[in-house]
């Protein structure tokens, strides 16, 4: 009786737990055969789990081709009942764009399919995908009970890859990380830009290399004007039918180099970095204010050595 | 309950502006720190304590990189100031570092890893043998002093060792002021294998000798520091020679 009612205790635990979990995915078509989920222009938190990234996916002739995992196995769990929401076929190939934490840690949900990244992008997952899920369980707490690090299984290189009956342009890139993998879907003329693009949202900075990153930007600009192109789906925030997000993106990164650069040459502290205001055309950007605090950690020190020497 | 001021507390209340001399405090931590009585036992044993707001201690009060959290010492408010020492009351090395200003001004500005949020303290000696407290909180995620340096996974740091750079800023909102960057891994001796291997002393002159600030370094300095000076009125290049645990030394000029 009494291991009874503890096992009736656990289930509704359980049953309040699940529904306190629900990221409430849907998938959101943005071209015939071509959904999104988009995450919230916000920090990490345990409010939103982590849910503050996209992902997608492709239903091909044979099967479905998944872009980005998200930031737990809930997550990736949840993303696969949406999916099979939209369509019965399976998925057939996961494709991690890069090696940040809310990209790859839903790979679990997926074991067993043919998970692909570039080289070094599951170098890296392999390298720090465990402290990565460390830091995502400080900051969005339980919604990650469970998740543990898979890391990619088979290897992408830049050039045309047919999978399940599509045609898929894999761009090899990086500035946002050592390794950013962008998507063009030929037939639908969507472009998964992974992070290199952020949308109403300022860009994370932990291993950029901004010369790289706005070169990268140059090249992703140049396919928003093929012909075909249609849709630009941003690795954060909305996607788009133009080249607005990329340019969003290059004049906050312009604007972040000169900066730091400015300030290392005049001799500021990094304290008297972190005191600058915003400039005005940014400082309504979500996240503005933390994303500069975090890049300055991250870039002023190598702006500061080039000025001291 | 804040205690009466002693004889000497208001003498220097009556010369300062009213919101400052407000703020002054005998007994009371302002920072409502449970080690505050540790810290003041470890440092300040037996001796005159006052909290000061004209100590100004400068640093996030979220700091994104536990390895590198930027602090700001300026003391300049005060006159004769003999000796600085900044400690972290809940690090496991408390103490980061002390300076003692001469031909410079009661100014630092350095990087510090720090285990866990803490306050991180000024205390600032005057001829008179007083010792003014100023402080902030600073919040973090923890893990700085037992996380390995950068240089531990990489051997550049080997050839590089005690490779200064530096420059000096003669106009400008910068101007009278020195920065150096030192490449060394300030290991702690908190990573498993990896002993402690840190900078213990620097000191700058002018090109006459004449000193202008020396400086004692403790292991939560963070790798490969970067230290702002405010040098003054003085011109021409300054020398920094120091040297770190194991017996390296360095030498470097600055040009003005």
């Amino acid at each position: 009786m009494k291991r009874r009612f503890l096992c009736c205790a656990l289930w509704l635990a359980g049953a309040v737990q699940a529904a306190g979990f629900d990221y409430g995915l849907s998938a959101r078509p943005v071209a015939p055969d071509v959904h999104v989920f988009i995450g919230r222009s916000e920090d990490f938190t345990t409010a939103n789990g982590g849910n503050i990234v996209n992902t997608g996916f492709i239903v091909a002739a044979q099967g479905v081709i998944v872009i980005d995992s998200g930031p737990s196995l809930r997550y990736g769990q949840q993303m696969r009942q949406a999916i099979a929401a939209v369509t019965p076929r399976p998925p057939v190939l996961l494709i991690n764009t890069h090696h940040h934490p809310d990209h790859f840690l839903g790979n679990q949900a997926f074991s067993g399919l043919p998970i692909a990244a570039l080289p070094s992008t599951i170098r890296g997952i392999a390298a720090d995908g465990n402290a990565f899920a460390e830091n995502l369980f400080r900051l969005s707490g339980d919604w990650l009970l469970g998740t543990e690090v898979l890391v990619p299984t088979q290897a992408l290189a830049a050039g045309p890859l047919a999978v399940a009956g599509r045609q898929l342009e894999l761009i090899a890139l990086d500035g946002h990380t050592g390794a950013d993998l962008a998507i063009y879907d030929s037939a639908s003329g969507v472009l998964f830009a992974g992070d290199l693009v952020f949308n109403g949202r300022a860009p994370t900075t932990p291993h950029a290399d901004i010369g790289h990153w706005l070169t990268a930007l140059d090249q992703l600009e140049a396919l928003t004007r093929r012909p075909g192109f249609t849709t630009l789906v941003p690795g954060h925030g909305a996607p788009t039918p133009d080249a607005a997000p990329i340019r969003q993106t290059r004049a906050w990164l312009t604007w972040l180099r000169e900066s730091l650069h400015q300030a290392a040459e005049a001799g500021l502290d990094m304290n008297e970095v972190l005191a600058r205001p915003l400039p005005p055309e940014f400082a309504d950007l979500p996240v503005a204010a933390s994303e500069y605090r975090r890049s300055v950690g991250h870039l002023f020190p190598a702006a500061e050595q080039a000025a001291l020497k | 309950m804040k205690f009466p001021l002693t004889m000497a507390a208001i003498a220097l209340a009556a010369l300062m502006p009213p919101a400052d001399a407000a703020a002054l405090q005998e007994s009371g931590d302002p920072l409502a720190s449970a080690r505050w009585g540790e810290m003041q036992k470890a440092f300040l044993a037996g001796q005159q304590v006052l909290f000061d707001p004209r100590v100004k201690v400068s640093a996030p009060s979220t700091a994104e990189n536990p390895l590198q959290v930027p602090v700001t010492v300026d003391a300049t408010a005060l006159s004769n100031v003999r000796e600085v020492i900044v400690f972290a009351d809940f690090n496991p090395i408390v103490q980061v570092l002390r300076f003692y200003p001469a031909g410079s001004g009661a100014y630092l500005g350095f990087r510090v890893k720090l285990q866990q949020s803490t306050p991180v303290r000024a205390a600032v000696r005057t001829a008179d043998g007083l010792w003014h407290v100023g402080g902030t909180w600073v919040n973090t995620v923890g893990g700085g002093c037992t996380a390995p340096s950068a240089a531990a996974s990489s051997p550049e740091w080997q050839q590089r060792l005690n490779e200064v750079s530096g420059r000096q800023w003669s106009e400008g909102p910068a101007s009278g002021r020195l920065r150096l960057r030192i490449v060394h891994p300030m290991d702690t001796g908190l990573v498993a294998g990896t002993p402690a291997f840190y900078l213990e002393e620097i000191a700058f002159a002018d090109a006459a000798g004449q000193p202008l600030m020396r400086l004692q370094t403790y292991e939560p300095v963070a790798e490969n520091p970067v230290f702002t000076l405010q040098r003054g009125a003085l011109a021409g290049p300054i020398e920094a020679r120091g040297r770190d645990n194991n017996g390296n030394l360095f030498q470097a000029r600055i040009a003005p």
